[in-house]
């Protein structure tokens, strides 16, 4: 194993550390327990919105925290939920009066140190509303399961979400917002490599010279099936299949286009997966209106990538476009 | 002969050390069919519950030191492990009550009582390959071993007897709780790394009471 780190142990402090140092103007972090926080926070009569879990997704949460978007982000050991004392703390920052939404991606430990965190915030009389997105479609649905798991459309619903807080939202309007993207979302990814978590040490999943990995998630675990390496074009369509019949996503819609790289993929081909999968929805009628391509919520140094499509409606649009200013988005201010 | 805040301590310094011994083997079993945190948490969990067990006041409890173990594996632990195992013990906690010394039916009660908080935040049932596959068979194990009027330290052998079966027997399973579940089929072949730390917590459990006891 080859990583830029000084103790295993200490990678998430001294790494949120050194963003609270880089970004001083935007955020505030504090270390005990852990969590990073809008500098201006909290903002009187405003939703706060707080999202976390295991770190090794950057720039998810903590990249996303400031105007337009996130009020905290609460980072976990790597691909470990943090527990409910740094929710708490965070959620308590941000209450500027008008409630708190927490933004939950849908695994077991996230949602069961989420909720603890919401139950003892309710005992100090704030307001919290949990949104938990589920937009994998990799995995199946069903009582036998734990649920889809939420991966790069919570990146979406985070700056949708935030943009209706900023413009004054309540509550329920913001919690509603996010529940509709979270619903017209969907996504699958595939990764190339495997990934190393510095205190294993070793990589999460085997894969050989020319195999890749279909339907995995964010944390370096085993996806839905291992076949051999194909050209891009390939690889995109075994993506977007599965997504435009999950849906289903039609004729006449307009969509955002999300193609995310999981780490370790060079921009140069996350742009020609792209390509091909703008070709594709366009051959079919749907309208790409707006895109985003790049590392925006990864799994370590993972090679790799996913898709997401995001319908679209008026609204979403008009939040989409609306200012924001943090670590990882900023347009429009 | 009762297990009183003697063996809670030494079951508390045992689990710290099975734990930090298995905590390699934990994090292999998770990386097979879930994230390869569980070893790595539960260690943090266990090596900041020591030191606070220098602040237990004098006359402390069984139960005292069971709620001491839950706040500080809710609050170091994180993943489900956190909130599973800390409602797990602040449930044994609450059934140990004030009680400064526990005979074999209240073992039995404080087991099903962890047994049910577990089952209470994480909804899983028997047969999801979850740690329930390890409590649930330990549950009924120290019942019948109480009903037929054996002492704590009988019981809580047979727990753990139990529960290492039940770690065992989830190795066939399909997973339909938790990340593993996202493997489904996939996850047959492997045992659940929750189960197995179960069953490592519960011989701890067993060993302290058989060396108080001088069993």
């Amino acid at each position: 194993m080859k990583k830029i780190i000084n103790d295993p142990k200490r990678v998430v402090d001294e790494s949120v550390a050194g963003f609270g140092l880089a970004h001083a103007d935007i955020v505030r972090v504090e270390l005990d327990p852990v969590y990073v926080v809008r500098a201006d926070a909290p903002i009187a009569g405003k939703v706060g919105i707080v999202s976390g879990g295991g770190s090794g997704h950057e720039p998810l949460h903590a990249g996303y925290v400031g105007f337009g978007m996130l009020d905290a982000a609460v980072p976990g050991a790597v691909f470990t939920s943090p527990t409910p004392d740094p929710i708490l703390a965070a959620t308590r920052a941000v209450d500027g009066g008008a409630g708190v939404l927490h933004i939950v991606k849908n695994y077991t430990g996230d949602v069961l140190n989420f909720e603890t965190a919401a139950e003892l915030a309710a005992m100090e009389d704030i307001t919290v509303r949990a949104v938990v997105t589920d937009d994998d479609v990799a995995v199946k649905d069903s009582l036998y399961t734990a649920g889809r798991r939420g991966v790069a459309g919570t990146v979406l619903v985070e700056k949708i979400a935030g943009a209706a807080a900023e413009r004054g939202d309540s509550l329920d309007e913001v919690a509603a917002v996010a529940e509709r993207v979270n619903a017209n979302a969907r996504s699958m990814g595939l990764a190339l490599t495997a990934c190393i978590v510095p205190h294993a040490g070793e990589p999460s999943f085997d894969l050989g010279e020319d195999e890749i990995e279909i339907g995995i998630g964010i944390h370096g675990e085993p996806g839905r099936e291992r076949v051999g390496l194909e050209p891009a074009d390939r690889l995109v369509d075994r993506l977007l299949e599965p997504i435009l019949g999950d849906l289903p996503f039609s004729d006449g819609d307009r969509v955002l286009l999300f193609v995310n790289g999981m780490g370790g993929t060079p921009q140069i081909e996350l742009y020609l997966a792209y390509r091909r999968a703008a070709e594709s929805l366009g051959e079919r009628g749907i309208e790409v209106s707006r895109s985003l391509v790049g590392n925006f919520i990864t799994a370590l140094e993972m090679q790799g990538m996913s898709i997401t499509l995001l319908r679209l409606d008026d609204e979403m649009i008009e939040l989409w476009d609306a200012p924001v200013q943090t670590a990882a988005l900023r347009w429009g201010r | 002969m009762g297990l009183d805040i003697t063996w809670a301590v030494d079951w508390v310094r045992r689990s710290a050390e099975v734990v930090a011994e298995h905590r390699v083997e934990l994090i292999r079993l998770d990386r097979d069919i879930g994230d390869g945190d569980h070893g790595e948490n539960l260690d943090r969990g266990f090596e900041a519950v020591i030191p606070k067990l220098d602040d237990l006041a004098a006359g402390s409890t069984p139960g005292d030191v069971l709620k001491m173990v839950a706040m500080t594996l809710i609050s170091t632990v994180g993943g489900a492990a956190g909130p599973l195992y800390g409602t797990a013990y602040l449930k044994a906690a609450a059934a140990a009550g004030s009680d400064a010394s526990l005979d074999g039916p209240a073992v039995a009660r404080v087991l099903e009582a962890a047994r049910d908080g577990i089952v209470a935040r994480g909804k899983a049932e028997v047969g999801d390959k979850t740690m329930i596959d390890a409590w649930s068979p330990a549950v009924e194990a120290a019942a019948a071993a109480a009903e037929a009027g054996a002492d704590a330290t009988a019981v809580l052998a047979a727990a753990a007897s139990a529960a290492a079966s039940g770690a065992e027997a989830t190795e066939p399973l399909v997973a339909r709780k938790g990340r593993a579940s996202y493997l489904g089929e996939r996850s047959v072949g492997h045992r659940d790394p929750g189960a197995q730390s179960s069953a490592l917590l519960l011989q701890a459990a067993a060993d302290a009471a058989s060396e108080s006891t001088g069993a």
